[in-house]
């Protein structure tokens, strides 16, 4: 029997049968961010561990860096030991840190596919869960704890259980005013949150293979909002296209002997997967959530749903999820009143998701009521966008333009959607308070994002 | 890491599905300089408190028994979201021991045996029941998880068995550091990196 993706990149990393299914895993990537970076280098070091493979490691700044235009490690203080101790700890053992200020800072999954730290057939970690991001390139990468970062630390290795396969194909094209943000939405608006849990994800079909990569890393970012925590593309033309030339990729005759091996990767025909799902992509609108759930999602052309209608188990969920909402069930979601429009996070920073909503707002102009953030996901892109007078088609719609980093998707650097607010959100969570406390989030593609600054309200950017 | 062999107490049923890990702590708690064991008073603050600070009584874990519960029962999905550990040490730091819930967030998961934390894996069937007898009577009910036996010890007695992967159990069980196991391995790690070096040049450049 033929062999997945999956198995491929898995069987190839074991480096002993610990027994109860548990292997030892050799790890190829570690990425740090500052949120666990610092600490767990810290942790590692004081318990007699320090990194056993240093030139294995890449970190840099995110999580709790302000991205206020002109920002410094200053601007938002709490941050600042956090980025001090990220320093200390990797300087000392010569992990090439992309610090602040700095060329190729950024969103750790942002930074890591544009520099080339990410390939196909690698196996990445870092203590972050939407390290499935870089599965979009080929790679096998899972978002791990900080006990586990500092395994990986001192070992380079990951003691693991192989999770079972699971192959979603979405078949067709996408049609107009869709993304990949909407066909992972949509899968997960099917599937539950809970229905990857235990799983390893390969998306396919010639819906997925006509993908650019970027788009390809925004599928794999959603994986873990499934439950599964990675999710992967095999790597082919597309892939390689994107990676040639990238700094941290191997170059001339390398590249060439890497490719070979890299073409040897996808699943092989026969390969079998434990569970398959296939998506007509016909089926797939432009969606937005309306609940506290990445599964509570709807096509932005329909009713917010309800409770009494839905399935029983979910019906308390659902009434909870309204009622933090602010929403009425019944009512089309389209048109619902919005007070934050933010562009941004690891889902949909890159320079094409900024393209895509630039498209939307070139010539127009934000509702007055509107505070709406574009936020780079990293040094390169904000230049890139820079150079291609992005930044100015953001600002003249009255659009702020900030710094790289990961900014409202989750606060923690103080940037926060006021209580009771309500924000359509380029980023990956929707949870209760996930953007500040009360703060309410509708999940969409960042085209999406830019109708509904513009509109005032949640809107379909079909329409637009 | 902590051991753990048994625990008996109070089970406190917060019966909702996909507890997530922003819910159990936010996460500038774990930007300000708190310590890993100073983080029990921030667990699920967003709803033991009301926006004024003052304690919510409608939270189960404001109410007695509960307060000081070392078990939760919950529904499924307990745990997914974010990877922060500090979602587990808040957890142990407001006196948590042991969840159970049908099925959990897969590093969560890995968390909580990284910190003696026993995630228990039971049918919501059962988990329904134990919160059915917990309230049935409120102040001396009392629930056992026992990890040498893998099983649970409902209020009237029942014993509801559990699977737990036989090599977390003795880990669990001694607090055995995964770290020190893999360590005695470094041979074969070296031999494997070695082999890679050529295989895979480009990794190691």
């Amino acid at each position: 029997m033929g062999k997945t993706l999956f198995d491929k990149i898995w069987d190839s990393h074991v480096i002993t049968d610990l027994g109860n299914g548990f292997v030892l895993l050799h790890i190829d990537r570690l990425l740090l961010h500052d949120m666990s970076g610092g600490k767990a280098l810290k942790e590692a070091i004081e318990k007699g561990y320090p990194p056993s493979q240093p030139r294995l490691i890449y970190g840099t700044p995110d999580h709790t860096m302000s991205t206020k235009p002109g920002r410094t490690e200053h601007t938002h203080p709490p941050g600042l030991p956090l980025i001090k101790s990220m320093r200390e700890t990797t300087s000392a053992y010569g992990i090439k840190l992309f610090d602040l200020g700095q060329d190729g800072q950024g969103i750790v999954h942002v930074m890591g596919p544009e520099q080339g730290l990410t390939l196909p057939g690698t196996t990445l970690v870092c203590g972050d869960s939407h390290t499935s991001t870089h599965g979009g390139l080929g790679a096998l990468a899972f978002g791990i704890g900080s006990s586990e970062l500092v395994h990986v630390i001192a070992t380079q290795t990951m003691v693991q259980r192989k999770p079972k396969r699971m192959r979603a194909s979405f078949e067709g094209k996408l049609l107009p005013g869709v993304t990949a943000k909407d066909m992972i939405l949509h899968l997960i608006g099917e599937l539950g949150t809970a229905a990857g849990t235990g799983y390893s994800v390969e998306y396919a079909g010639s819906g997925v293979r006509a993908l650019p990569a970027e788009a390809r890393l925004t599928l794999c970012n959603l994986t873990i909002e499934m439950g599964a925590r990675t999710g992967m593309v095999a790597p082919d033309d597309t892939t390689y296209e994107y990676l040639d030339g990238r700094d941290y990729a191997p170059k001339g005759a390398m590249w060439d002997r890497a490719v070979a091996h890299w073409r040897t990767l996808p699943s092989d025909p026969d390969a079998e997967f434990d569970r398959e799902h296939t998506i007509d992509m016909k089926n797939v609108a432009p969606q937005i959530t309306w609940g506290t759930s990445p599964e509570h999602v709807i096509a932005v052309d329909r009713a917010i749903p309800d409770p009494g209608k839905g399935p029983e188990e979910k019906r308390g969920a659902w009434e909870a999820a309204l009622k933090y909402q602010g929403l009425e069930p019944g009512k089309p979601i389209e048109g619902t009143k919005v007070d934050w429009v933010f562009i941004g996070s690891c889902t949909n920073s890159r320079i094409s998701d900024l393209r895509a909503a630039a498209e939307i707002v070139k010539g127009r102009h934000k509702a007055d009521h509107v505070t709406a953030w574009v936020v780079p996901g990293s040094v390169r892109i904000k230049a890139e966008a820079e150079a291609e007078g992005l930044d100015r088609v953001f600002t003249e719609a009255g659009f702020e333009w900030r710094e790289p980093g990961c900014s409202m998707c989750l606060a923690s650097n103080g940037e926060r959607v006021p209580p009771g607010q309500r924000s359509v959100s380029t980023s990956n969570r929707n949870f209760v308070g996930r953007q500040g406390p009360g703060a309410r989030t509708h999940l969409a593609s960042p085209a999406m994002a830019a109708a509904a600054a513009i509109k005032g309200a949640i809107a379909d950017v079909r329409k637009m | 890491m902590d051991k753990f062999t048994k625990v008996t107490g109070v089970a406190a049923p917060l019966m909702r599905q996909n507890v997530d890990t922003d819910l159990i702590i936010r996460i500038e708690r774990l930007v300000d300089n708190v310590t890993r064991e100073g983080l029990g008073p921030y667990a699920f603050e967003q709803i033991r408190f009301k926006p004024d600070g003052s304690e919510d009584p409608d939270c189960i874990f404001n109410q007695t028994p509960y307060r000081d519960a070392p078990i939760i029962l919950s529904r499924e999905n307990f745990g997914c979201g974010s990877s922060r550990e500090g979602a587990v040490w808040a957890l142990k730091g407001m006196g948590i021991k042991a969840v159970i819930a049908p099925y959990f967030g897969d590093i969560f998961n890995n968390n909580c045996f990284q910190n003696g934390l026993l995630p228990v894996a039971l049918p919501i069937h059962e988990i329904e029941q134990l919160a059915d007898e917990m309230k049935a009577s409120p102040g001396n009910a009392r629930v056992t998880v026992d990890l040498e036996n893998c099983q649970v010890i409902s209020p009237t007695g029942r014993t509801i068995p559990f699977q737990v992967d036989a090599r977390r159990q003795h880990a669990m069980l001694n607090g055995l550091d995964d770290i020190a196991l893999t360590m005695s391995r470094r041979d074969e790690i070296e031999a494997w990196q070695t082999s890679d070096k050529s295989a895979r040049p480009w990794i190691w450049l």
